[in-house]
């Protein structure tokens, strides 16, 4: 993997959205916790931390920024493309507590059609591969996965927890409870194969029209054959077990994956529902790219503090010594000048002035 | 690929399910004191961890899959794959208490486990208030001892109750071993993750 860094890389990432005529979103860091609390299950964790305002107002440090971003977007205005970089603050279920996240994103709010959603997840492939040139990009469609559903007639309450099954890819769980629901055969065979069909789009498209029951599962393939031939195929996998809240998510949702790190760097999709329920009759796309999990991508330690400890003593006149560490400097090293070696750092040579 | 394995009796099986669908290592049989295994040649790498710290070696991705018991995974809910069910290690998750005590709901329940998110999750799904004990062992001493008024465990053949003056009075859930896998080694390692999971189901059908 390429040197890396991640300062430098929320530099590359906001370039790259700019470039695509997105401009920056910033907000404070704490909002009032009226907009998280109406939309908790919107968020990733539903761990919000409060504060009461100078005012009696309960505030929340931002858990997220998607949810701001869509309240001040005007409706009816055209395309609003915004692209942020923020610290938000949650709690993650690997990690006990609340932790800051540095978080850089986009979203595109407004009339979609398959430019602005092509563009969107070009931009989610086009960011892995400042990361690493192996990166790999999950799509999948919720349109596609509820279709089924309601083509057999899962009511939406039973449907949770068989989505969190296909989740898990757990194909004996997904059967017994397909059993449980008194679903069809033919409906627990197809539930087992979406969660565990894995690969390439132009692989796996065929055996998905195969499975098609009803427009809205034709629709639905249609629209992530078309969005799919506009990035990169040989870094795109389907895979139709990622599962985001239906309750705001809806149609195409992905997820990006680097080599050597545990879980998903990137995550996104399209959550028209979440307008809805504000009371919008547009549609949004956007994703995150969680800059916190790349610090295990930096670049090995230096094998020592700096290259070079210059010691002097009462002898060395000042200028002397700053002089000679300047010299060094200019010719590529790092210098430290002390009057004696520092305890528990580390030299490649230590030198005296003069 | 690195496999976690958890220490015991569960894991001998395990492994001996493992080298039979292909992937063996006889390293692991010798006697010493090491504790990662490796056979380069069929691809795997071995090491044996706390049954109960499997589902973290594999969320975090120190091992590619394992093997972890469906309690493990009901209590931790860790973000990996459920790929296969193996069958062994069967088991039953029980609320037990003392025989012929009455369980009267005019009292907070007290209770003693191992599992205090499952039996939380089971008994606020039928609104009862509880006081859990969180216990690493022994857990049926509590009952006896009047540390709490139940248990929340693993019950496999119910000797341990019998012998102990104790008696099931509900079968929570069903337990098993369960094939996890990182989500991220699922893509990047997809076809040998694929490939040994086939072998290891198409063993498991057979009786």
């Amino acid at each position: 993997m390429e040197p890396f860094n991640t300062e430098q890389l929320a530099r590359q990432l906001r370039e790259l959205y700019r470039r695509c005529g997105y401009t920056q979103y910033k907000m404070s860091k704490f909002e009032p916790y009226d907009l998280y609390v109406r939309n908790k299950s919107f968020l990733v964790s539903g761990d919000i931390l409060t504060f009461t305002d100078a005012d009696g107002r309960l505030m929340a440090l931002k858990p997220d920024v998607t949810l701001s971003i869509v309240k001040n977007a005007r409706e009816g205005a055209g395309l609003q493309k915004v692209y942020y970089s923020e610290n938000v603050y949650r709690t993650s279920p690997m990690s006990q507590g609340f932790r800051e996240i540095m978080q850089t994103g986009l979203e595109c709010v407004g009339d979609l059609d398959l430019v602005a959603m092509g563009e969107v997840l070009l931009l989610a492939t086009r960011s892995l591969e400042l990361i690493s040139r192996d990166y790999l990009l999950d799509v999948s469609h919720l349109g596609f996965v509820s279709g089924l559903l309601d083509s057999a007639g899962v009511p939406r309450e039973h449907q949770v927890p068989l989505l969190e099954r296909m989740g898990e890819k757990n194909v004996p769980a997904l059967r017994a409870l397909c059993r449980d629901l008194g679903a069809d055969g033919e409906t627990a065979d197809a539930l087992c194969r979406l969660a565990t069909l894995y690969g390439p789009p132009d692989e796996l498209l065929p055996p998905l029209r195969e499975m098609i029951r009803g427009a809205r599962m034709s629709a639905a393939l249609e629209e992530l054959e078309h969005v799919c031939a506009l990035a990169p195929s040989n870094r795109l996998r389907l895979d139709f077990s990622i599962v985001n809240n239906m309750d705001y998510y809806n149609g195409l949702i992905f997820r990006g994956y680097l080599p050597g790190l545990p879980s998903g760097v990137l995550s996104g999709g399209r959550y028209d529902n979440l307008l809805h329920q504000m009371g919008r009759e547009d549609g949004a796309i956007g994703f995150a790219v969680y800059l916190n999990l790349l610090e295990r991508l930096e670049t090995a330690q230096p094998e020592f503090d700096a290259d070079l400890l210059l010691l002097y003593d009462d002898q060395t006149p000042a200028p002397a010594v700053l002089r000679e560490a300047e010299r060094c400097r200019l010719a590529g090293q790092t210098v430290r000048v002390e009057r004696r070696a520092p305890e528990g750092l580390t030299f490649r040579t230590v030198r005296k002035v003069g | 690929m690195n496999v976690a394995l958890p220490k015991g009796r569960l894991g001998e099986q395990v492994y001996s399910l493992l080298e039979r669908a292909g992937y063996p290592c006889p390293s692991i049989r010798e006697e010493n004191r090491k504790l990662v295994f490796e056979n380069q040649s069929a691809g795997v790498r071995y090491f044996w961890v706390k049954p109960s710290d499997v589902a973290i070696y594999v969320e975090r991705a120190a091992a590619d899959i394992g093997i972890a018991g469906r309690d493990i995974l009901l209590e931790y809910r860790p973000e990996v794959y459920e790929l296969a069910d193996l069958g062994m290690g069967r088991c039953r998750m029980c609320v037990a208490g003392r025989k012929g005590t009455r369980e009267s709901r005019d009292q907070t329940l007290r209770v003693a486990t191992k599992f205090p998110n499952i039996a939380k999750r089971y008994y606020s799904a039928q609104s009862r208030d509880i006081d859990i004990i969180k216990l690493h062992g022994s857990i049926e001493l509590a009952p006896l001892l009047g540390l709490s008024d139940v248990i929340v465990d693993i019950v496999e053949t119910g000797k341990t109750l019998l012998e102990n003056d104790l008696e099931i009075r509900n079968t929570i859930v069903p337990i098993s071993a369960r094939l996890i896998a990182n989500k991220v080694s699922y893509k990047f390692k997809h076809e040998e993750i694929t490939r040994l999971c086939q072998q290891v189901d198409l063993l498991c059908s057979k009786p």
